[in-house]
């Protein structure tokens, strides 16, 4: 099974439901900043890796495309927790480098990471 | 009385003007937060299969934009220190994508509720976490 681009997810997609993720994006952000500047970064810094749309992902995947869609997009965010740890352990190690750089690499972190355990865990199994 | 130490502004103006910037501020990691949330959730939407696509659920969407400003605003220092934390909280986002995999697997409850509820995980794993991590680091 290889990764693809599937054009045709685009004519199901509602812009209504980009609304909700936006303001759930700008909500955690704004959050995680409040928190951030009353309790210290030790507790700002957790919920930036806060699943702030995934609730909403995982309704509306039941909702269009079953049981099976739903608990395979969970199935590939545990995946991606561990590159955003790689993501967080590179911003820690390398957070003293200059900004653009920090960033680049540990979204690069992340990806390959990602990628990587994606490849491992599910490159045999069929669609 | 000690005499105001910038002459141009009264106390109440320098304060207004803080909380001016903080409110700013505050607008501008809705907009940035939002708008890369928005994108890595299309780049998502348009992947298949689902396991691939999942990745991009646990996205580094809040982070990017949450660790720019906060460099511009207060340095490196505090950067690492967000880093250094949010590795718990992806450590807790992993327990959080499981048991809701898990959730939506075996429940007869609706998706919103349960994943909602798994909510008290991330928090109990993440504050844990950190917990566990300062009582070992203050020894």
């Amino acid at each position: 099974m290889k990764p693809e681009l599937n054009w045709a997810a685009l004519d199901k997609a509602k812009p209504g439901q980009y609304l909700v993720r936006f303001a759930f994006g700008g909500l955690i952000s704004v959050g995680a900043a409040a928190l951030g500047a009353h309790w210290g970064p030790g507790v700002g810094g957790l919920f930036l890796a806060f699943p702030a749309i995934l609730p909403a992902s995982l309704t509306l995947l039941k909702d269009k495309g079953g049981t099976r869609q739903a608990c395979d997009d969970a199935r590939g965010a545990v995946l991606g927790s561990l590159g955003l740890c790689a993501f967080a352990l590179t911003v820690m190690s390398a957070g003293r480098a200059p900004l653009v750089q920090v960033l680049l690499l540990a979204t690069a972190a992340w990806a390959l990471t990602s990628i990587a355990l994606w490849w491992a865990a599910y490159r045999n199994e069929r669609a | 009385m000690l005499p105001d130490p910038c002459p141009l502004f009264s106390s109440e103006d320098t304060r207004h003007t803080d909380l001016m910037a903080t409110w700013l501020q505050f607008a501008l990691r809705f907009v940035l937060g939002g708008a890369i949330v928005s994108l890595f959730s299309f780049v998502g939407q348009l992947l298949k299969p689902k396991t691939f696509a999942g990745i991009f659920s646990a996205a580094p969407s809040v982070a990017l934009g949450s660790l720019a400003l906060s460099r511009l605003a207060h340095g490196a220092e505090h950067t690492v220190a967000e880093g250094r934390s949010m590795a718990l909280g992806s450590v807790a986002l992993l327990v959080y994508s499981a048991a809701c995999a898990e959730s939506i697997r075996a429940s007869r409850w609706p998706v919103w509720l349960t994943t909602g509820l798994c909510w008290a995980l991330w928090l109990l794993t993440a504050f844990s976490l950190r917990g566990c991590l300062l009582w070992v680091t203050q020894r």
